[in-house]
């Protein structure tokens, strides 16, 4: 893994107005590694995926995937990431499979190409039998899954996943996981993920930057990051970074609403 | 091109599927046609100016074009909200394309409704002077369905809050279809109401098409289609500048 970094970030900095939702945040993320973002709600996790996504872009600084400028490179860049989104981004009135398929024509994907890519995912990620089925009688594990699916469609190097298990439950998002680790195997990509469950990150990624305030305290593996602080888990180690600890509460109300909608939608 | 497609298709595959809502969709053309076709007839009657039905018929197609093209633009307030906007939004494809795709799925859509609901009018009794002109009354239910699908773009990608929605609907379809010439002549109107009759691009689309299905238009079908067209042009226009800037 001592190629180039497939993401770089230096010194992006995005405001709103007065707030600084990041301010001057750099890392590097390495080809094939699964990379995690953890930090509180609110802490930037969102916005750095949309500058990153290039729907949004940064205040000052720089942001490289695969080498190219993400913010001049608009379109190279778009047909090289995947990305499941925090609110879901199905069409609830058409199927998986023309989900799917929608999704294929949108990043030129050929169309036997397409139909190939479409079973292996589908089938992968266990939704081959209701291919057929309307999005809008999937559970909201299904959903995940489907979008996840759906993201890897055409191939990209590197899948973004904006807390792919908020609003799951936990045999949901254990098998989530299951499936985002193997991801490696089968399909070689990056994985760029946010979260602010400890336990997840400490699970399933090579390494974290710790984000607070719109600022990286750390970055490492969980190993490190507990070492680095004296600590014996990463919940340790994160309060010695930052201060405080990641809780529920301090959901915003928008975040509150967005579970609500969610456990609504099954 | 592909991309046009696939979004227009899926505008259409949607729209066929909500059988529900196609059949509420009817509800607000017909109550127009039942209460005030049969209602006002008399005093249309009394007033020496023929058959009433004959003469709302186009206005009520209009309406049912009007408000289904607005509806399915405005759709994407809730795509926006709740989901595939971003989908595309980050997709490696031009936003014109998308923002055309979208707009002529919608306008497909209404043209759909509008022929539904000129059937609703043959059965109520509505005659068209002659079949030679019905497929031309389907251009001007074409133009009427994309210059509105188009401006419900371009307010879809300004305004953010579903609230916003309501809004549209109350200051804004209810006077394009109560301005329009649609249940009234233009004949004879205060300066006032004239002036604001002459504004509202569904006036054209109204006297057009009531010009080639019972001869009687007001302004004359060339004219009408000019404006539509001119219009049209203006709120695509409109409609890609605003999607442009979406940001998400």
């Amino acid at each position: 893994m001592g190629d180039r970094p497939i993401i770089r970030v230096q010194h992006i900095v995005k405001s709103f107005g007065t707030i600084m939702a990041v301010n001057d945040v750099s890392f590097d993320v390495r080809p094939g590694e699964i990379f995690a973002f953890l930090g509180p709600n609110g802490a930037g996790k969102t916005t750095t995926i949309k500058m990153l996504t290039t729907l949004l872009h940064p205040t000052s600084g720089s942001l490289e995937l695969d080498g190219l400028d993400v913010t001049t490179h608009r379109t190279d860049v778009r047909k090289r990431f995947g990305v499941v989104f925090q609110d879901p981004s199905l069409d609830g009135d058409l199927t998986a499979w023309e989900n799917m398929d929608i999704h294929g024509v949108l990043y030129h994907v050929a169309r036997r190409a397409r139909r190939e890519r479409c079973e292996i995912l589908l089938r992968m990620f266990e939704l081959w039998e209701r291919r057929d089925d309307l999005v809008k009688t999937f559970s909201g594990g299904m959903k995940r899954r489907l979008e996840i699916a759906r993201g890897l469609l055409h191939t990209p190097k590197v899948l973004f996943l904006d807390e792919p298990t908020l609003g799951l439950d936990p045999q949901s998002r254990n098998q989530m996981w299951t499936h985002v680790r193997s991801l490696r195997g089968s399909e070689g990509v990056t994985v760029f993920l946010t979260t602010h469950y400890m336990d997840e990150a400490d699970r399933v990624a090579d390494r974290i930057a710790v984000i607070d305030h719109g600022r990286i305290v750390a970055t490492g593996s969980s190993a490190e990051l507990k070492q680095q602080t004296g600590t014996d888990s990463l919940e340790a180690a994160f309060l010695a970074l930052t201060g405080t600890t990641i809780r529920d509460e301090s959901a915003t109300a928008a975040d509150q609403m967005r579970q609500v909608a969610r456990v609504w939608r099954r | 091109m592909n991309v046009v497609f696939v979004l227009w298709l899926r505008e259409v595959k949607k729209y066929l599927r909500s059988r529900v809502q196609i059949v509420a969709s009817l509800g607000g053309p017909l109550m127009y046609l039942g209460v005030l076709g049969f209602g006002l007839g008399p005093v249309f009657q009394r007033a020496g100016e023929g058959s009433y039905l004959q003469f709302m018929a186009p206005g009520v197609i209009g309406m049912a074009v009007l408000f289904t093209a607005m509806f399915s633009g405005i759709a994407m307030l809730w795509d926006r909200q709740f989901g595939f906007l971003k989908e595309t939004l980050v997709a490696p494809v031009p936003r014109l394309a998308i923002m055309i795709g979208r707009t002529l799925g919608g306008a497909t859509v209404a043209v759909l409704q509008g022929t539904l609901i000129f059937v609703v009018t043959l059965i109520a009794g509505f005659r068209p002077v002659s079949v030679l002109t019905v497929p031309l009354a389907f251009l001007l239910i074409a133009l009427i369905a994309v210059v509105f699908a188009a401006l419900a773009t371009a307010i879809g990608s300004t305004i953010k809050e579903m609230q916003g929605f309501q809004m549209v609907m109350n200051f804004l379809v209810m006077p394009i279809f109560f301005l329009s010439a649609a249940i009234y002549p233009l004949e004879g109107l205060p300066r006032v109401l004239a002036a604001l009759t002459r504004v509202d691009p569904l006036t054209y689309g109204v006297d057009g098409m009531r010009g080639l299905l019972t001869g009687r238009a007001h302004f004359g079908v060339a004219f009408d289609v000019a404006v539509l067209v001119a219009v049209g042009v203006l709120f695509v226009a409109a409609g890609a500048w605003r999607f442009s800037k979406i940001e998400a």
